[in-house]
């Protein structure tokens, strides 16, 4: 049960990965097979059950694309 | 679930200009943060540098102001003086406030001006195409220096923080980076001090956020963080310069 969720604003991504390279447990990728509004491979997360809910992703995001509720 | 992370209400609900990966919205992020910590939206005022961030205006659910360039302390100083009540604060590059707003900077400084004021420095001159800043590294290739920063020719690169904290008045003055979590924390703290101390001790607060620019640098967002890290730090090291009395 995943004690975590993260919940991505797609079209305001701007694929710049910042989030990826903290997340400690390397949940979090870009979507390459999807385009958003902006023109680029939003986030997404590979492995949503793993997500501790610490919120290191949202704190690194200079677009706050990313929203994140924990139990 | 209760959420841990959203959006702070000060921080306009739009899509920003700068380019992916960045640091700007992340300071941005800060700034909102704390006026929302501090409930203060209702009364800020923030002045508008010229650079990238020349339509931060935008970004801020709270009232603003544009400067000609380099000129956000002065404009600050005017808003400041006649709203006294009011929390005024500056969001200035180091083009815009260690380059031809120098004069401003140290004089609002000097004054011990009750305003707050955000320096980003990333070492590069960003909006026009990545030329040589007062604050680029010895060695630094730009536009304007392809061969590395010559500080025989061009100087050495200029620490603000440093050079401010010389003066009496100013009554907090930090520098901070935004290249990791654990700094971008640091950041949000001294951000929110800067704040505290104009709202409380209504002194002079200047904290400079050292940013990465990837797009002029030349690299992918995340080895700026790593540049940034590397490179930067060494030459503008962190810390508080200048504390208010009572916390010494």
């Amino acid at each position: 049960m995943a004690k975590g969720k993260v919940v991505f604003n797609e079209d305001r991504c701007k694929g710049c990965e910042l989030c990826t390279t903290v997340c400690p447990n390397k949940i979090l990728t870009l979507d390459t097979k999807k385009i958003n509004k902006l023109g680029y491979h939003p986030a997404t997360v590979t492995n949503p059950e793993e997500c501790i809910g610490c919120a290191l992703c949202a704190r690194m995001c200079p677009d706050c694309v990313i929203e994140v509720y924990r139990e | 679930m209760k959420p841990v992370f959203t959006r702070p209400r000060s921080l306009a609900d739009v899509t920003t200009h700068y380019c992916p990966g960045c640091t700007h919205g992340i300071i941005h992020r800060l700034i909102a943060e704390a006026i929302d910590e501090l409930d203060i939206a209702e009364r800020t005022i923030g002045v508008a540098p010229v650079g990238c961030s020349v339509l931060a205006y935008n970004y801020f659910n709270v009232d603003f102001q544009e400067a000609a360039h380099g000129r956000a302390p002065a404009v600050a100083t005017g808003i400041k003086r006649a709203l006294p009540d009011s929390v005024v604060f500056t969001y200035q590059g180091d083009g815009d406030l260690a380059s031809i707003g120098t004069a401003e900077i140290v004089h609002a400084a000097n004054r011990g001006e009750a305003i707050t004021v955000i320096y980003v420095n990333n070492a590069i001159y960003g909006m026009t195409g990545g030329q040589m800043a007062p604050t680029t590294l010895a060695g630094q290739k730009t536009t304007t220096s392809p061969y590395g920063r010559d500080v025989k020719l061009c100087g050495y690169p200029i620490r603000m923080a440093e050079l401010l904290s010389t003066l009496v008045a100013p009554r907090y003055i930090a520098r901070v980076a935004v290249n990791s979590p654990a700094h971008v924390q640091q950041a949000k703290r001294a951000i929110k001090r800067a704040f505290e101390v104009q709202v409380n001790d209504r002194g002079f607060a200047l904290v400079e956020v050292l940013s990465t620019c990837p797009t002029n640098w030349g690299l992918p967002p995340k080895k700026a963080l790593e540049w940034l890290e590397e490179n930067m730090i060494p030459y503008y090291p962190l810390g508080e310069f200048k504390v208010p009395k009572e916390a010494e």
